[in-house]
Order: C-alpha cells, then structure tokens, then sequence
C-alpha cells in the first residue's frame, strides 16, 4: 500500500491542473480520428522539458489514459475509429448510435473504460514485480500464434457469410504486405510512388470504415437527409446496467491485462479477442453488430484495461512493451529517470506520483467523458448531409495529420470507394481491418522465427513446443471450434423457429 | 445551386493560392516561419528522442529564432522516410531530415535509392552512438573470444539480433562476422528497443545494440565489447573488439545529424551549420542529453562531409557482395 503514501502529490494544484488539462486535451485529441495515443504523447514531450518530472510525467500519463477512451467517440458517433484500439468498438457502438442510443453507447464506454483501466493499474502497482518476468517469455513464435488468435476472431466479425469474412480476412493481409517488408526491406506491390510507404493503418481505418458510410449518406439523400433520432439516457442507470453486466466486464478485463502485459501485442488484439470472447459466452450473440451494449462494454474494458498493465515491461526491465510507452521512455529519460528494477527505490517520489495519476486520471476521464457524451446529442443531430460532409473532412484531415502525407489521403480515399463498391456485396469493413492489423505483427514475427528455428533445432520444435505455444495454439483451436459450433447451434435455432 | 457551388469553390481556391507565398524568401530573411524536420524513425525510438532533445532550442532567439518541428515517417528501417524526403523535400531550407550513418549510405549501397550522400546535404553533427555486444545476464559467454570460440566450433548455430537490416548494428555485424571468421546468423529486428528485450529474455543469444540503451541495461544485460576505436566514457570497463583482437573498427558507430535537400543554398546551409553547432553545443541541450545517456558528438558541416566520404568508401567494399 505503498502507493497511498504518495497520492497527497497528485493533488497539489498545479499536479492536479495538470492532470485535468491532460485528461480534457486527450478526450478531444483522441476523439479526433488520425490522432493515436503515441502521437498525442510524443507530441506532449516537449511541454514536459520545463516540468519538474512529475508533472511532466503526470500530463504525459493523463493523456495516454484519455486518449486511449476518446478513440472511442469518434468510432460510436462518426464509425470512424479513433485508433486501431477502438476497431472493436465500432461494431456495436455505432450501431447502438443509429438506434437513437447513442447517448448510452458513450456512458458505457466510458464507465467500462474506466473500470478497466482501474483494474488494470491495480494490477500495475500490486503485481509488477511478479509479472515482469512474464511479459519477456513471450518471442517471436508466440506473438505469432497471438496473432494468429487474433485472426481466428474474423467469424465473429459481423459478416453474415463465413466465407466472405475469410476473403475479406485475405484481402486485409494481403493489403499488409504492400510498401517495403518490415525484415528485408524488399518493395512489394508498390506500383506508384504513393504505395512506397505501404499502407498506414490509420489511412485504412478511416478509408474503410468512414467513408463507405458518407458515400451510403450521400446515396440516401433525396429529401433532406434523415436525422438520427437520439433518447437521453440517466447516467445512474448506465451505472446501473454496467454493474450488471459482470461477465463482459470480467472478460474485458482479464483479456486486456494478460495482452497489455505482452510486449509487441498491443490494444487492437485486446479489444477484438475481448469482443469475440463476450460474444461467444452471450446468451444471445446474434445481437452482436446490431447494438449490443456488452460489445462495447467488452472492447472498451478491453483496450483500457491494457494500459497500466502495458508499463510494466517498461517500468521495471526498461523496455517499452508498446510505442506509446516507448514515448513515455523518453519522457523519463528527459529527466534523468532510468527505468529499471531499483526505479522505484530510487525515485520512489516521481514514480508512485505517476502510477498515482493514472489511478485518478482514470476517475477524471469518467468524469470528463460523461460530460463530453451529454454533448454528443449535437453531433448526432446534425441532418446527414451535413454530417456527411463534416465525416469527410474529418477523414481528410485526420488522415493526412498522422504523417503529413497527401500520399495516404489518395490511399485512404481508394480504399473508401473500393469499400462502398464491395459491401454492396455483403462484405464488410472489419475482417479486412483485422487483416491489415494483424497481418504484419503474424509475418514480422514468423520472419524471425524461422531464422531463430533454422539456427536452432529446426520449424517444428522451435512453433510446436513448450507451454506457451501449446497454450495459445490450444486456444486457437477452441476459439475456431467454439466458433463453429455456435454457427450451427444459432442455424439450428433459426430452422426450429422458422417451423 | 450548381452556380453557387462553382463560385464558391473559385472564391476559395483563390485564396488559398493567394495566401501561398509565392516569392521564394532570400536567404537574408531566414527563417522566417517554423523549420520540419523528418525524422525517418518511430517516435520514442533513439533518433527521434535525441532529436527532440537537440531542436529544443531553436525557437531560443540566439539560434534560429523559429521553432524546428519534428515529423515522423517510419518505415523500412528509415527506407521510406529517407526516399521521401530526398526525392520531394523543397531546398528552400524550411524541410530538413535527421540522418543516420551508416544506415542512409548502407542502403544506398545495397539498394537503389534516391538518397545517398551525392544527393543530400550535411548540416551538423549532434551525435555518435558506438554499437556494443550483449549477451543475456545468464549467458555463458563473457567476452568476445568466448563468442568467437562457441562460433568457430558451431557454424550457423549462434544467433545475433540488431534493430534491422543494414543499420550501424548490421554493419557491426557483418565486421565482426568478417574479421572473426566466423559464421553467424543475424536476426534482424524492428527497432533497437524489440531487439534488446529479446536478448534479455534470451531469445536470441547475443545482439548489437546502442551503447546508450545497453548502458542502461547493464544490471539485465552482459557487455562484451564496444565496436569503436577507444573505450566509452559511459563504460571504462568494457574493451574494445581490437583489445580482444578481432579487427572491428568505428564504421559501425550510429552518428546523428541534420541534412538538408540537395539544391539548399550555400547561404542557407552555413547559417544552419553554424546555428545548428552552437545549439548543439548548448548548456542546456547537452545536460538533457547526458541525462538521458545518449552520448553527443558535435560535428561542423565540413568535418560530417569528409566522415560521409569515408564510411561511403569503406561500406561499399564491405558490402559489395550483397548490392542487389
């Protein structure tokens, strides 16, 4: 209980201004598409050079947290994500928008946001030393059998057609493999200039999910456009529906830690295995994609519960488990704060300050984001063909915002239009995506692990043995097992109900 | 409808082009808005967080007087922020790119580039980061004959990590692999941070990493040797290769820079070296550094030039048997 020695730091005012502005500014920053945690801290890092090394430290950890939740707006509001960390949350969150719920979608991201991320510190400040040791066994044959249990996640993914989520799936990696390859540096289906730098995920998240969705607004439009109706919703009872939806909470959050905890892994494949875990222990999963709240509890518990866990690695062996925390690194190097087993004998004051303001930046950002959601009966209310317009410049900006290149609004405008084409054929956005997401992390790391495995005792001992590839291969072939019987059991109950 | 629209979008577009500066400003006059800086690196890697560091100051009226913004574009082991900036970068002084030797000449060697030190323009020199040996804390090897020796009597079997291919870790490498006589498997990994966590978690058994990052490792860690011409001040205790007698020199040592586009005026690029030295060489720049444990070499334009010329020389010998 260490940690409460220090929590009197946290609340000196200008400690606590700091974590306000940094728990506001990322709210906004995060809501807007295009702006990642990694971007919104790297860019803070110069602001902390004339802070003592708390409140640097604090404004840096305010905004990671807040952030990571704001992503969630702009992915329930405008179905665009606002990081690779919110795919997930698209899928019921939007949909619970379009159904007038847009309100409630916002409260319950936020209170299970901050639920998770709550717990997810808890877990940083009790069991760092314990699991710090954990977070290295993982290499390069295991974050790609991660991977490859991300991928096995497609058939929950909302496609109708299993099939047509494989294709899709397929055409997501292949998208991956485009630009230079990450290992040998070799150029791949680079047939202009704009594709040299490969596609951005960003780029792609935007194109995909975004504008689809402003070109079906603009097809819809004869009269006016349509607007979205949306019912006000009592915060207390969002309170109150969360709390009782335990078992999306549980998984959310025991997903987002074992997977924050994993260096290399990051957000994206929290939330997605998260998501398809709830969906598979639902009573009714035919829900999922239509609006169920539990989607959104999952994937936001999720992909916030990973953030005090995610530092461990970083705080205790001085290795950056993510690229955000490879910003926050340098955050503390600034300083003259080396990471490291003795860090917090060492400099007990700053870093228990800092885990400190994480705890409560979590509260602030459940504060702020249920204020923010009262406002987002604005947006929602905005007739279509203006927000149609307002979604594409959004999209324009945010995307050219990540690298400043004109380059990756040309790809995310193809793929936008590439994507309305196609689901005029019943395919959707999100197997692709998982494609592009999950593709390279599977490919980078099989690369490294066939020379590894080629200078040890070959492929098959170096993929097939010991615990961890067993474990996470036996949960590959359940997730795909339990995948498939659930296909048949809601068949079986359709032919009953249809008789 | 149509009409208004029309009208609408020419009242636009004239103004946007109205307010692009159309004369190209003299030298005198610079720089008379912000200065980009492409770093060719993820943020919160080494050269982005060194470059961070050393462009704190610019905005400080003594130096330039406007601030230097840094833009990330990463990818391919500095590949596409590099080709980029030397194919589309303006030389109008207000688009500069932190380089990284011997990476950007490496692979101009190796592959075809639009970059190469022909084509770009040094400013100054902030930084020089020897590559080091490291074996896990509990590895068996504790100096670099011990490698060398598990090496001759195992060919193929000892595997070396580094952050990528044809980084200053790669070269570091390929010398030691050349004048040891040994061969050796390299593990070529997305970044100097992923790279030393799968050392220390002994996924790998050795690697070549930064001097500063493995610096801070020391209590996870074991330091073999440091590919340089001398010992480090960080670390008196860890030899040299040439002390444990395998013929490495500093070819591999990551020295860190600004350039600028090829067509940057003479004017321009004297007034950025001489501002860019003296920032360099700031109080304030060089205590954040030490800090941090990046170490810093400040180089002139002049004496960058001549280094660029000899590690040109040297690594195309090296690697003459891989150009593609």
């Amino acid at each position: 209980m260490e940690f409460l020695n220090y929590m009197g730091a946290v609340f000196t005012p200008f400690n606590f201004f700091v974590l306000c502005l940094g728990t506001a500014g990322g709210l906004i920053l995060g809501a807007l598409p295009g702006l990642s945690p990694t971007m919104a801290v790297a860019l803070l890092i110069p602001f902390t050079f004339h802070m003592e090394p708390a409140a640097g430290l604090i404004l840096l950890g305010a905004a990671y947290t807040a952030t990571v939740a704001g992503g969630a707006v702009s992915a329930i509001l405008l179905k665009i994500p606002g990081a690779p960390a919110n795919i997930a949350t698209v899928l019921d969150g939007h949909a619970m928008a379009r159904n007038g719920q847009a309100a409630k979608a916002l409260q319950l991201c936020f209170i299970s946001s901050g639920i998770g991320g709550v717990l997810g510190i808890f877990v940083l400040i009790f069991f760092t030393p314990i699991l710090a040791k954990w977070a290295l066994a993982f290499g390069p044959s295991h974050l790609f059998w991660m991977a490859m249990l991300g991928v096995t996640v497609i058939a929950s993914l909302g496609s109708r057609s299993a099939v047509k989520g494989l294709i899709s799936g397929c055409i997501g990696l292949w998208i991956s493999t485009i630009g230079y390859d990450q290992i040998e540096g070799v150029e791949r289906f680079t047939f202009t200039e704009h594709l040299t730098g490969g596609i951005h995920t960003i780029a792609a998240l935007v194109g995909l999910f975004a504008v689809p969705q402003v070109l079906q607004m603009i097809e819809r439009r004869g009269g006016g456009g349509e607007v979205l109706a949306m019912e006000q919703h009592p915060v207390w009872q969002t309170v109150k529906f969360v709390f009782g939806r335990i078992r999306a909470i549980s998984i959310g959050s025991i997903v987002g830690i074992i997977v924050g905890l994993i260096p290399g892994a990051g957000g994206q494949i929290a939330g997605l295995v998260s998501y398809d875990q709830t969906r598979k222990f639902s009573k009714n999963p035919d829900n999922f994609g239509k609006g169920e709240p539990d989607g959104v509890i999952a994937a936001e518990t999720a992909n916030n519960a990973m953030v005090g866990p995610s530092l461990v690695p970083l705080l205790t062996l001085s290795v950056p488990g993510s690229p955000t925390a490879a910003v926050l690194l340098g955050g503390l190097l600034i300083h003259g704060i080396f990471p490291g087993p003795d860090l917090f004998i060492d400099y007990p004051e700053v870093s228990w300050t800092f885990i400190n303001s994480l705890l409560i930046g979590q509260l602030l950002m459940v504060v702020f984001g249920l204020a923010l959601s009262r406002l987002a009966a604005k947006v929602i209310r905005l007739p279509e063909n203006y927000l149609a317009a307002t979604v594409m410049v959004l999209a324009v900006f945010g995307t050219y915002s990540v690298q400043h290149s004109y380059s990756d609004v040309l790809v995310m405008a193809t793929l936008g239009v590439g994507m309305y084409l196609f689901e005029k054929f019943g395919y959707t956005a999100a197997p692709i995506v998982l494609g592009i997401v999950l593709g390279p992390i599977a490919e980078r790391n099989f690369a490294q692990g066939r020379i590894i495995a080629n200078a040890g005792d070959g492929m098959a001992p170096y993929f097939l043995s010991g615990g961890l590839n067993l474990t996470l291969i036996a949960l590959i072939v359940l997730s795909i097992t339990s995948s498939v019987y659930f296909e048949i059991r809601s068949r079986k109950q359709k032919e009953v109900s249809h008789a | 409808m149509k009409k208004t629209i029309q009208s609408l979008l020419t009242a636009v577009l004239a103004t946007t082009v109205a307010t692009v500066p159309t004369l190209v400003a003299s030298a005198a006059d610079y720089p008379e808005r912000p200065v980009s800086l492409v770093v060719a690196y993820n943020p919160g890697g080494a050269t982005d967080f060194q470059a961070r560091i050393v462009t704190m100051l610019a905005g400080k009226e003594n130096y330039m007087n406007m601030p230097m913004v840094i833009f990330n574009r990463p990818g391919a082991g500095g590949k596409v922020g590099w080709t980029q900036f030397a194919s589309k970068a303006k030389s109008d002084g207000y688009e500069l790119a932190a380089y990284n030797v011997p990476h950007f000449i490496a692979q101009a060697i190796v592959f075809k580039t639009p970059y190469g030190i022909d084509n770009v323009e040094p400013v100054a020199n902030w930084g020089a980061d020897p590559a080091v040996l490291i074996v896990p804390k509990d590895s068996p090897f504790n100096s670099v004959k011990d490698v060398v020796a598990f090496a001759k009597k195992n060919p193929d079997k000892l595997t070396i990590n580094g952050a990528g291919l044809y980084v200053g870790h790669h070269i570091a490498y390929l010398q030691f692999a050349k004048e040891s006589g040994t061969k050796l498997v390299y593990v070529p990994e997305t970044g100097g941070a992923p790279a030393l966590k799968n050392v220390i978690s002994g996924q790998v058994m050795a690697g070549f990493n930064n001097l500063s990052d493995a610096f801070r490792s020391q209590d996870r860690v074991k330091i073999l040797g440091i590919a340089d011409l001398e010992r480090h001040d960080f670390l008196p205790d860890v030899p040299t290769f040439k002390e444990q007698g395998v013929s490495v020199d500093n070819s591999s040592v990551n020295f860190r820079g600004i350039m600028a586009p090829k067509g940057t005026s003479e004017e321009i690029l004297a007034y950025l070296s001489e501002k860019a030295v003296a920032m360099f060489g700031d109080g304030k720049v060089q205590g954040k550094m030490k800090a941090g444990g990046s170490p810093m070499h400040v180089m002139t334009r002049a004496e960058v030039q001549a280094m660029w010329k000899e590690r040109q020389a040297y690594l195309s010998d090296l690697l003459k048997d891989l150009v593609q």
